[in-house]
């Protein structure tokens, strides 16, 4: 390992398996601590430029450091979101759950440094295996089984990425993790992408994310919201930018979300919804692939994991203190929940793109990167899905949540309040830097893989931005009685996958019993009385044939050594009397036969 | 905080005259703006184009998902949990 590059994985993983160790006050500190070193590392590697850490095994180069714009961008915010989650779960005395964390956090840090696809492989597997742990933690009803689906689905895109790789090692002889030449694709291309697109929830393959998002523990939801779609965002602007079928994906991606998050009565699942919209932004940046859509997509990546983060963090703090996440069991929580309601209200209006907060300076990138690339109906159609993310985000979660009609039982009631110190400063840490990214968009700007020439604060913007919230505003006071969250849940895609494994159980409990059962019966009547017949016919073959033969032969060799037996007297006299007449025998037969 | 929610809570009525003029006033503002630098045409046409575009795409919205959910896609919470007690 070059003595310049420090792999903030290798802190994280080191830190995760000490926290057992560390106990009692230390705790706490030690928790701020491990994220903040791994923060300086990235801090320390953004001055570097090129491969570093590279390791021969067998006839691949693995590369565990490749540092440029694209990767240290999302390093860098990896490593914030991992002090700001870090912090908000400080309190949690699961040393596990801190640990499934780090180890998640480290995979997101291996995979955006590495420059190889077998360790890229590996640091998605890795960070597959260890996320499911921040769902089972919840111990909830249904969190069990969220995380199996989960896991599955992760693990069926694992495989099919681990067959793109082959297929194109097969093909170009390397394991380099680089542009795919998306203008001629072969199957291994295809295959690399769709196991990129499904860690990145990408219409019809995200059904896993509000599913296994919902049911995470409420410190585990807001790594989650963080980490496993824009790892994918990165290895898609990697690997697969400029690859055509990503806008139109990331299109689909962006008004689904917007549909099933305006239905949603989960406000975890609502969040959830929300990441499969603003992400299908980012993959439909990807798709755009000129140089202002990339730097798009990667500065959307930054602030959504800022402003998705804050908002699962409100959302989690309701969790936290009253253990409901329902429209219909909550409302009315400005009363008891002031701080939370600020927080989230600022995660909202920076996911609404409202001027001065975060995703006014991204999003608009995007979309102005479509229109440049003379791509009018997908820039259309993702300034239509901007209304809806106002509607839904900007309006419906923080109105029916702390606002609209009281639906709190008393107990509920009496649970609600702000949280903990450490989950209130890490929502103003999330908050403050959404307002500061928001404002003075230049630092962000600079970070990014090309050079920027955009300015979001244009007259234009600001007006077109004012009249686009204002009058969704509008509609939605006008309407909002049609979008009032009802107590039912939104059947998807994953009804197919859920149907098609109760049928397979169905066909095998049912049918299939049937057959086994009549099978054996047949065997039983049919097959048991011929096998008795054989098998009698056998054992009378092995007694009197076989048995006859062999003890037949054993007989012989037992007379014929009771014949001999009488030779041997154990006289010497005779026994060279014997041999005597024996040579002598020879003899007179050896003569005969030369006279002859 | 609460004591801010629950004065303009009050004075409701005064609350919703505000946010229209403010309505108002955007528009006017967006009137008033150069529009040259509109991506497309329909934006430099037409001053008040992002206000009515707003509207239309909630509503459409709205529209969409109420249709949608109610068309069988919104359904009871046991409805999973139901097919599992079946199948046991």
């Amino acid at each position: 390992m070059t003595s310049s590059f420090i792999h903030p994985a290798l802190i994280m993983i080191v830190g995760a398996l000490l926290i057992p160790f560390i106990r009692g006050p230390l705790r706490k500190p030690y928790l701020f601590l491990v994220p903040l070193l791994a923060f300086g590392a990235v801090i320390s590697n953004s001055s570097l430029h090129g491969i570093f850490a590279t390791y021969q095994f067998m006839d691949w180069r693995i590369v565990f450091g490749r540092i440029d714009k694209l990767s240290t961008v999302f390093a860098f915010i990896m490593a914030i979101m991992a002090m700001i989650g870090t912090l908000y779960g400080l309190h949690v005395d699961n040393a596990k759950e801190h640990m499934a964390a780090w180890f998640y956090v480290a995979g997101s840090f291996g995979a955006i440094y590495c420059g190889d696809y077998l360790s890229l492989f590996l640091f998605l597997e890795m960070m597959a295996f260890s996320s499911v742990f921040l769902i089972w933690f919840r111990r909830g009803e249904k969190s069990l089984d969220s995380g199996y689906r989960y896991i599955l689905v992760h693990a069926t895109g694992g495989v099919i990425l681990l067959f793109g790789i082959l297929l194109r090692y097969q093909a170009v002889g390397n394991m380099t993790f680089n542009l795919l030449d998306v203008h001629h694709p072969e199957l291994y291309t295809w295959l690399i992408m769709i196991g990129f697109a499904l860690n990145a929830a990408v219409v019809p393959m995200h059904f896993w994310l509000p599913d296994a998002y919902s049911q995470a523990s409420f410190n585990g939801a807001v790594f989650l919201c963080a980490f496993t779609t824009k790892t994918a965002v990165y290895t898609l602007a990697r690997a697969c930018a400029g690859m055509d079928i990503l806008v139109v994906l990331g299109v689909i991606m962006a008004l689904y979300g917007v549909i099933y998050a305006i239905m949603e009565n989960d406000i975890r699942k609502l969040l959830g919804w929300s990441i499969v919209s603003q992400v299908g932004y980012m993959v439909a940046g990807i798709g755009i692939g000129t140089e202002l859509a990339i730097d798009g997509a990667c500065a959307h990546a930054v602030v959504h994991i800022l402003y998705k983060s804050l908002l699962f963090m409100g959302t989690g703090s309701v969790l936290y203190m009253t253990g409901k996440t329902k429209f219909t069991e909550l409302g009315g929580l400005y009363k008891k929940m002031p701080g939370t309601m600020v927080f989230t209200i600022i995660g909202c209006l920076s996911i609404s793109a409202a001027p001065f907060f975060a995703a006014y300076i991204s999003k608009s990138m995007i979309i102005t990167a479509g229109f440049e690339s003379h791509l009018n109906w997908a820039a259309w159609l993702l300034m239509f899905g901007a209304a809806g993310t106002f509607l839904y985000n900007g309006l419906k979660l923080p109105y029916f949540l702390f606002f609209g009609k009281n639906n709190c039982s008393e107990e509920t009631w009496a649970k609600a309040a702000d949280p903990t110190w450490n989950m209130m400063m890490a929502m103003a840490a999330g908050s403050a830097l959404c307002i500061i990214v928001g404002t003075f968009p230049g630092f962000l700007y600079r970070m990014l893989p090309y050079p920027v020439e955009y300015n979001p604060y244009t007259v234009y913007h600001l007006a077109e931005t004012l009249q686009l919230m204002g009058f969704v505003a509008l509609a939605f006071f006008l309407l909002k009685k049609y979008i009032t969250p009802e107590d039912k849940i939104c059947l998807d895609v994953d009804w197919f996958f859920r149907m098609g494994g109760r049928l397979f159980m169905w066909i095998a409990s049912h049918p299939l019993q049937w057959f086994d059962t009549a099978w054996g019966e047949a065997y039983r009547a049919v097959g048991l009385r011929s096998l008795m017949t054989t098998s009698r016919f056998w054992s009378w073959f092995d007694w009197h044939g076989i048995d006859g033969v062999v003890d037949g032969f054993a007989r012989s060799i037992r007379a014929l050594g009771a014949r001999v037996r009488i030779l041997q007297s154990g006289q010497v006299q005779y026994s060279i009397y014997y041999a005597a007449s024996f040579v002598a025998i020879l003899l007179i037969a050896y003569v005969l036969s030369q006279l002859s | 905080m609460r004591k801010i929610i629950e004065y303009l809570q009050a004075r409701l009525k005064v609350v919703i005259g505000t946010c229209y003029v403010l309505l108002a006033g955007i528009v006017v503002f967006a009137c008033i703006i150069d529009r040259t630098h509109a991506h497309t045409a329909e934006g430099r046409a037409l001053p008040i184009f992002w206000s009515l575009f707003g509207f239309i795409a909630a509503v459409i919205i709205i529209g969409v998902a109420r249709w949608y959910g109610h068309s069988g896609i919104m359904t009871r919470e046991d409805y999973y949990d139901d097919h599992s007690a079946q199948d046991d």
